[in-house]
């Protein structure tokens, strides 16, 4: 047959092979849909076919039913549910025999395939058999073990797929069943029990009734933790990932098991593999998760909350913190070195950071004596692990438990800083930075720097950051902290300001460094280079910062004349030049915050300009997002001077708009409009044709991420308060898109969180594009908006009276009616007359604690007033 | 599952400040935008930051050097709006503040429609000044934009005190008049109130506003330790037979300086507007006629051989091609001088010069100036006036008399050198308007005929 031929073809070496044969698989596919996915079925159950155009077949059969975004899932299942009928029950039949295959990819491929049909077709109840012909193979006494183990990975997929909703509770019982009775040692290989674990992981979910009877649970419990002790390890583990989601998913019902799962993560620690002994540490990380969520959300006068916090961790403490205490001397040679690594050492002290947040104070004397026997020791695992245990509980306890202990242990850690093991450096390093981030803030009084220590901590730290690599990165995050404390720090700021040039001068060269390997100590630097300006006290910093700024020019200067030849090249350039897009924006906003300072942003603005241009003339079809961010920026800083620069800028403002792929750079083109448009007023005007269409495409584009569209529609707020009555011409369209925006608000569903999030933030830009509008009508042409008067007050109203409605959406809301009244005048008396919800709404905004928001009422009010006795 | 993807930062917190970045820039710009919109709904409280941090440097005007050409004073026209205002500073301060206040016009005729649609009020006697409160302390500023007080008052953002409504954007402007007897500011309008601007209202809801909004701040009670000054509202009547009277002759608490007429529609417009008219007779002003410095009346009577400085004066800017102007806009031409004497007197195009009203006095066809007949006094006494702080057509009479005067009626003052002002002045010593004529304007048989209402709100 051909389509086997052309499915080989499609994975040839020879790329003109490949497209010919990937042309003809389209051919197919577009002639005649459901012929091509029969005969894809039909290659793939066929167990004389080769094993590479079967896996390509599934392959294929997955892609045209299953896709990661969002909309084209919803159209892939909608095409596939008009197929015709005959068609899909010979695919799902074929599917289903090759759970038999004797070719584990073939088996494993078709579970995957069954999974995504049964996530479509279920919840519509079209395919009412899937569910008894899977059990049935489950309990024919002849299947095979491949087909029973494929079996229960295609009910494991199907459960992870679909809501136990969807079924009857008898079918999600009987799936329960077939499933955990698969982890029965006594009557199954280890590769069914093996994939009986998997399937229970996968639809731990899905037993939500089946965990609130008592007895059912009960059993499910005793299952998982015998299989937690099985002798293959690969089955151990998948037990204790079954385990590790209960933690989160039952919480509230595991009191009663809580000693036996103790004494098995703690065996598992101590003992067993480490791909087991992490996922039993991560058991009990889960258990904070929880405890430590509970805790945000308890009453805190009677404690009290929706959910009972049964502190499994403070009981369990005295116990667990030595367990977690014994993993971190476990440490591998070199985990510093390589980020990806993931060990048990490292697992044990994220657990006990986790502890310490979850108990406070009563970490620390079960931590302390740890760090003290361990932290003199000769072996530098020792050391290390004292280091790491210290910096592990510094979040949690109380300031006044921490403070003596920092203090003590200050000039011992700065010390540190010169021990001779490399990992002792950067785990001092990085307690370091967790001290500056956790126990300095002047602003609030508090800070384990002083004056006086500060001169030798600068000192230590500016030695250490020309140390090896990954000590360099750690310094780094303690620079960047430290910074941070002095942030908005009243006269503590000007402590920083001696040490400046040096600090600004060392990140300089750590950024400059050749020997940095895969670390990612040059972005650390310039990171850290920001955060230094960005909590600088201005007004003594500002010639210091003046002398950064050409010094940052000229790197990016440089990096327009690096040689390119490959993408490896391509891409280290784009990376450089975020970074130093990154330190100007920086720089522009901090000198854009005082008047005083300005005039160097202002003089330098060409010259700053000319480079970013020459940025996003780097690549030919993307604009470089932190350029465009550092624009905006500049466009602030330079109010209408910016003009000059909109001929040259304004093709890459385009092609930002125009990335719906990239959507950040979208959503940053769409608020750099914003702010182009305060700054030029109506001068913008002349580039708002190209600008609105761009803006009115972006927003029908259902492709482009859905987070960008509140802000577009804000934006169109900012365009006609710009430019006044000439918005008159975009009016139909943009209020159409407004007016849309309303009525999806009101589809959204509001059971979901995210989703709630993102009406408010519609609703909001709603309001703001609409406050805009009327507000640059307002002085001449506010008839136009007339037409829209009503609807705009019905949509007031069904927010007022939807309970979702958060604070900004409510200030809006409150400011566009006064708009509305202020616009329109007399117009609109009689809508404000009919509109007898008006007057709970100021009453309400206007008994609100939020001054800002009561001012806004008042005015609003006032507004509507006079409109009314009018 | 991968759970070491959600631990891993414990230890390595990539410090990547990019999505901080991406969240301040997004911060910075939806500030942006409150503030834009805000500031077309209002002023922007920016300006207000202004006062306080910069005090006067009290006189600076002397040492001004006197050939320094006008046109570098200002950049300063009308047009400035208030985002540029707020970055002004030290003298700029004033001269923007000093072209903030609605000035009435002199009411040479009687508008149609008075008693439907103005109000009428007695003008207390004092200085004219505009009240800003804000960010904890309250500065008043006199017509010219130097500031007359600064104190703590009971209105909103007035005072450092605990106050719980006190917040940043609080502000409040308020058009005073304070009258020295009582050492009590008379505010006679509102412009903002806690933030919100009322410039685009109607003077019917202003007022409203202020009558409601400035008693319950507390700051019409007796001054205490945060409470420097007292603040008062002014009777204000319908300008019918039965409030005009009110206005006239029933008796306040303050000496009156003439009425005050305000068009019901009107906006508050800065600098001068037709929609509000001043009015006097010497029964309720003193002032009602120009007088100098011992109170002599400057008449028409006795120019004749008289002391110049008895005359009625009036200050003209020398245009380029000779001709003499007023400072309304469009400028209207009083007169011209020929080349030669102002290459004799060595005057420059844009200097002030004042002139008494001749024998000849001013003479009008169908309400134009057609004829005035000016006697050359002399260049006006630059080292007294605001030089610095006034655009150049700004200046007003500089007769010793009016100098003095000044602190008395800046108002009026100010008015001064505008067309109708000198048509006033001129027709109180030929053919005043009488309180007879305002009161027969508004009898009921005027009201009768009903005519249609034209006003055009003004923006």
């Amino acid at each position: 047959m051909e389509i086997t031929q052309f499915l080989l073809a499609a994975q040839s070496a020879d790329a003109n092979i490949r497209n010919e044969a990937e042309a003809n698989l389209r051919q197919l596919q577009q002639q005649n849909l459901p012929g091509f996915l029969l005969s894809l079925s039909v290659e793939l159950v066929n167990n004389e076919k080769p094993t590479e155009s079967r896996r390509l077949a599934g392959i294929m059969l997955k892609n045209s039913l299953d896709a990661k975004d969002a909309t084209t899932k919803e159209d892939l299942a909608k095409q596939w549910l008009a197929i015709d009928i005959s068609y899909k029950s010979q695919v799902k039949d074929l599917l289903l025999r090759t759970l038999a295959s004797p070719v584990p990819e073939a088996r494993h491929t078709s579970a995957q395939v069954i999974a995504k049909i049964a996530s479509i077709e279920i919840p519509q109840k079209q395919w009412p058999d899937l569910i008894r012909s899977l059990l049935n193979n489950m309990t024919q006494q002849d299947s095979l073990a491949a087909l029973k183990q494929a079996t229960l990975e295609t009910l494991g997929y199907v459960c992870e797929e679909i809501s136990h909703q969807d079924l009857v509770q008898d079918e999600v019982n009987a799936v329960l069943t077939a499933v955990v009775q698969g982890m029965n040692l006594a009557e199954h290989s280890a590769e069914v029990r093996l994939a009986a674990t998997r399937a229970l992981y996968n639809a731990l979910d899905f037993a939500l009734t089946n965990f609130q009877n008592e007895m059912e649970r009960n059993y499910i419990m005793k299952v998982v933790c015998e299989t937690a002790k099985s002798k293959e390890v690969e089955i151990r583990q998948a037990a204790f990932e079954c385990l590790v989601s209960i933690a989160s998913t039952y919480y509230e019902v595991l009191e009663p098991y809580m000693q036996t799962l103790f004494e098995l993560t703690s065996n598992a620690v101590k003992g067993d593999e480490e791909a087991v002994a992490l996922q039993a540490v991560e058991f009990w990380s889960s258990i904070c998760d929880e405890e430590i969520e509970l805790q945000e959300f308890e009453n805190p006068e009677t404690g009290d909350s929706d959910s009972p916090n049964y502190h499994f961790i403070e009981k369990a403490r005295s116990s667990l913190v030595p367990m977690l205490l014994e993993t971190l001397l476990k440490q591998e040679e070199d985990q510093d070195q390589d980020d990806s690594i993931w060990n048990i050492s490292m697992a044990g002290g994220t657990c006990l950071g986790l502890v310490a947040r979850t108990v406070g104070d009563e970490v620390v004397p079960l931590v302390m004596p740890f760090v003290e026997a361990n932290i003199v020791k000769s072996d530098w695992r020792c050391r290390e692990a004292a280091t790491y245990a210290f910096g592990s509980v510094l979040e949690g306890p109380t300031i006044d438990k921490l403070a003596p202990l920092v203090h003590a242990g200050f000039d011992f850690l700065l010390n540190a800083m010169r021990d001779e093991n490399n990992h002792v450096k950067d785990t001092t390093a990085w307690t370091l930075s967790r001290i500056f981030e956790l126990l300095h803030c002047p602003a609030t009084g508090f800070s384990v720097i002083s004056p006086e220590n500060l001169q030798r901590i600068l000192t230590v730290l500016l030695e250490s950051i020309k140390d090896a690599p990954n000590v360099a990165e750690k310094v780094c995050g303690a620079i960047y902290y430290l910074a941070q404390g002095y942030e908005d720090a009243g006269p503590s700021s000007s402590l920083l300001s001696p040490y400046l040039t040096s600090i600004i001068a060392e990140l300089l060269r750590a950024a400059d460094r050749t020997d940095v390997g895969g670390s990612k100590l040059r972005s650390a630097a310039y990171e850290t280079l920001n955060e230094v300006v960005r909590c600088s006290n201005i007004t003594e910093t500002s010639q210091i910062i003046a002398e950064l700024l050409p010094a940052i020019m000229g790197r990016l200067g440089q990096t327009l004349e690096l040689q390119i030849v490959s993408s490896d090249d391509r891409e280290k350039q784009g990376d450089l030049q975020a970074s130093l897009c990154g330190v100007l924006q920086v720089i522009i906003q901090k000198f854009s915050s005082t008047d005083a300072t300005k005039s160097f942003i202002l003089q330098t603005a060409d010259q700053i300009m000319v480079l970013f241009l020459r940025v996003f003339a780097c690549r030919s079809s993307t604009v470089h997002e932190e350029a465009m961010l550092a624009i905006g920026a500049l466009a602030y800083a330079t109010g209408p001077e910016f003009a000059k620069y909109m001929p040259e800028f304004y093709q890459y403002l385009q092609m930002g708009l125009q990335n719906s792929e990239e959507y950040q750079v979208c959503a940053i083109t769409v608020g750099v409009v914003g702010d182009v448009c305060r700054a030029l007023d109506d001068k913008v005007l002349p580039f708002c044709d190209g600008i609105m269409s761009l803006l009115l495409n972006a927003l029908s584009n259902s492709q482009l991420n859905r987070s960008v569209k509140p802000p577009i529609l804000s934006c169109f707020g900012d365009i006609a308060l710009a430019i006044g009555v000439h918005f008159e011409k975009y009016v139909p369209h943009a209020l159409q898109m407004m007016q849309e925006a309303a009525k999806a608000c009101a589809q959204l569903d509001m059971e979901d969180e995210e989703l709630i999030d993102y009406g408010n933030q519609l609703r909001s830009s709603i309001f703001e594009a609409y406050s805009g509008i009327l507000q640059g009508f307002k002085s001449a042409r506010a008839e136009v908006m007339m037409p829209y008067a009503q609807h705009l007050l019905q949509f007031i109203e069904l927010i007022f009276k939807d309970n979702h409605r958060d604070e900004n959406v409510t200030k809006a809301a409150v400011a566009v009616m006064g708009d509305l009244a202020d616009a329109l005048g007399p117009n609109t008396k009689l809508l404000f007359k009919d509109s007898s919800f008006c007057n709970d709404f100021m009453s309400e905004c206007l008994r609100s604690d939020d001054e800002q928001l009561k001012e806004t009422a008042g005015w609003t009010q006032g507004m509507i007033n006079r409109v009314l006795v009018s | 599952m991968a759970p070491h993807d959600l631990r891993r930062p414990f230890k390595r917190p990539a410090i990547s400040d990019q999505q901080r970045r991406r969240e301040l820039s997004l911060q910075r710009q939806s500030q942006n935008r409150r503030d834009a919109q805000q500031q077309a709904r209002c002023l922007a409280s920016s300006v207000l930051s202004l006062q306080s941090q910069y005090p006067d440097p009290v006189p600076e005007l002397e040492i001004e050097p006197e050939s320094q050409p006008q046109q570098e004073a200002g950049p300063l026209t009308k047009d400035l709006d208030i985002r540029q205002a707020s970055k002004l500073r030290g003298p700029e301060v004033r001269k923007w503040f000093a072209s903030q206040l609605m000035l009435p016009e002199w009411m040479i005729d009687v508008p149609d429609r008075l008693s439907h649609d103005w109000y009428v009020f007695a003008r207390p006697a004092g200085k004219r000044c505009m009240v800003v409160s804000s960010n904890g302390t309250t500065v008043s500023r006199e017509r010219n934009g130097s500031i007359l007080h600064h104190f703590p008052s009971a209105l909103p953002s007035g005072a450092r005190t605990k106050d719980p409504s006190g917040s940043a954007q609080s502000y409040c402007i308020l058009d005073c008049i304070f009258h020295e007897l009582d050492q009590t500011y008379y505010v006679i309008d509102m412009v903002c109130w806690r933030g919100y601007s009322l410039y685009d209202c109607t003077a019917e809801f202003r007022f409203f506003w202020l009558n409601s909004k400035l008693a319950e701040t507390g700051a019409c009670d007796a001054p205490s330790h945060y409470h420097k000054f007292r603040f008062s509202t002014v009777p204000v009547y319908d300008c019918d037979q039965r409030g005009l009277y009110s206005a006239y002759i029933e008796s306040v608490p303050y000496a009156k300086d003439g009425l005050l007429f305000y068009n019901k529609h009107a906006h508050y417009q800065t600098g001068n507007t037709p929609l509000a008219l001043v009015w006097k007779d010497e029964k309720c002003s003193q002032y009602v006629i120009d007088t100098d410095s011992k109170g002599q009346v400057l008449s028409q009577q006795q120019i004749i051989g008289a002391k110049p400085e008895l005359r009625q004066l009036v200050v003209l800017e020398l245009q380029e091609d000779g001709k003499l102007s007023t400072s309304d806009d469009p400028p209207v031409i009083f007169g011209c001088l020929d080349g030669e004497f102002i290459q004799k007197s060595g005057l420059q195009s844009g200097s002030l010069l004042k002139f008494a009203i001749g024998n000849g006095g001013l003479s009008f066809v169908d309400g134009k100036l057609e004829k005035s007949d000016l006697n050359y006094l002399g260049k006006s006494n630059r080292a007294r006036m605001f030089a610095d702080s006034y655009s150049k057509t700004d200046f007003g009479f500089m007769s010793p008399a009016e100098m003095l005067r000044e602190s008395i009626c800046p108002c009026e003052l100010y008015v001064s050198i505008c067309l109708d002002k000198v048509i006033f002045q001129y027709m109180v010593r030929h053919t005043p308007l009488k309180f007879d004529d305002l009161l027969a304007s508004v009898s009921p048989s005027d009201d009768e005929e009903n005519k249609p209402c034209d006003v055009e709100m003004v923006d």
